[in-house]
């Protein structure tokens, strides 16, 4: 019906994929930040901060913990991001 | 063995009282004794939608409190004599709905009828949370939009972890009815599809109910539309949704647009 559509001077575009896309996202989100799952993230990531603080200084916010939960695989992804200049020399 | 049936969506006017209404009916003329439960305590709604309005004496918490029998309370349908309604109460509110008290008024439901259908009050809170906790299965009603997907999603995972069922280690039987459907607007990529919408929630689809304006001509009449007008398209595919809750493997009819090409022309431009 796009056809039509553009003759009576409407968008060709749909807006039904926008929805699903917009839904997809952030239902993606959501589920994960549900009840125990995020408190058991913001104790990983509490933690995880807490050893590398006593060797590096890092921010809270450059630690992040992220749960994506699929059908046969779920995967935990942490990401550190160090500070360019505190890092450690590693000379003996 | 008796079946508690919630009538569930998070999001409110998407059409959780019309099903009810509706499939209750539907599933009590096979013959099975069915009663339908307003849980929506302070915005009762059921009795009106069924046209038993008038025949309210006592209701939902005045049986929890102990003021009158479950008997007294329990209105009979005129139209199907297997068909029974339990009104919510319209003065009181949600805090008068105590766990104890839904526990025990739904194990004497149980033991009188083949299928408890209830009727849960929109939201996520503590009506909509006891109008589930004793569910065997669900139905979450949902328009294709995405306010109300989105709601559904939630629904969805409180039903994996806050019924009694889900405390047991069980799973409480999950079933998605896709309600307010225009396939017309469908087919012009104006509304979500029926597959999106199946894929994101993924549950298993009991039917689609196409918009119509049956639905609110039954209302107006108070009578589910599944009697008031049988052979009307929502009619029937709430009937054929409630043989699939009775085990009966049928295949789900999708509406298909039922106005000619000139119609549809119209209707785009203005």
């Amino acid at each position: 019906m796009s056809l039509f559509g553009s003759f009576f001077g409407r968008s060709s575009k749909t807006s039904a994929p926008v929805a699903r896309d917009r839904l997809q996202i952030l239902l993606a989100h959501e589920r994960t930040g549900n009840g125990n799952e995020s408190d058991l993230l913001n104790k990983l990531q509490a933690e995880i901060l807490e050893v590398i603080k006593r060797h590096i200084a890092v921010d809270q916010d450059k630690v992040q913990v992220k749960l994506d939960r699929g059908n046969s695989v779920s995967m935990l992804e942490i990401d550190i991001e160090v500070p360019e200049q505190m890092r450690p020399s590693g000379r003996p | 063995m008796a079946k508690v049936l919630v009538v569930t969506s998070g999001k409110g006017g998407v059409g959780k009282t019309t099903s009810t209404a509706a499939l209750g009916a539907a599933l009590a003329q096979t013959g099975q004794n069915v009663v339908v439960v307003d849980f929506d305590v302070g915005l009762r709604n059921l009795d009106l939608v069924m046209g038993a309005e008038r025949r309210v004496v006592f209701d939902l918490i005045n049986v929890i409190q102990g003021d009158a029998k479950l008997s007294q309370a329990l209105i009979r349908d005129k139209r199907i004599e297997t068909l029974s309604i339990l009104p919510a109460s319209q003065t009181r509110d949600k805090d008068a709905l105590t766990a104890e008290g839904v526990a025990s008024v739904m194990a004497q439901l149980r033991e009188k009828f083949d299928w408890v259908v209830c009727d849960s009050p929109a939201g996520i809170e503590r009506g909509a949370q006891l109008a589930m906790y004793h569910a065997d299965h669900a139905i979450v009603v949902t328009n294709p939009e995405v306010s109300s997907v989105r709601d559904s999603d939630r629904i969805i995972g409180m039903l994996d972890s806050t019924t009694e069922k889900a405390k047991g280690g069980g799973k409480i039987e999950k079933h998605l009815l896709l309600t307010r459907y225009d396939p017309a607007r469908a087919a012009r990529g104006e509304m979500l599809r029926i597959e999106d919408v199946l894929e994101i929630l993924s549950i298993p689809l009991l039917g689609i109910i196409p918009e119509s304006e049956e639905v609110l001509r039954a209302s107006n009449l108070g009578a589910p539309v599944t009697l008031s007008s049988p052979d009307s398209p929502p009619a029937r595919a709430y009937a054929e949704a409630a043989r699939r809750l009775e085990g009966e493997k049928l295949e789900v009819t999708v509406p298909v647009e039922r106005k000619g090409l000139l119609a549809r022309l119209f209707k785009g431009k203005s």
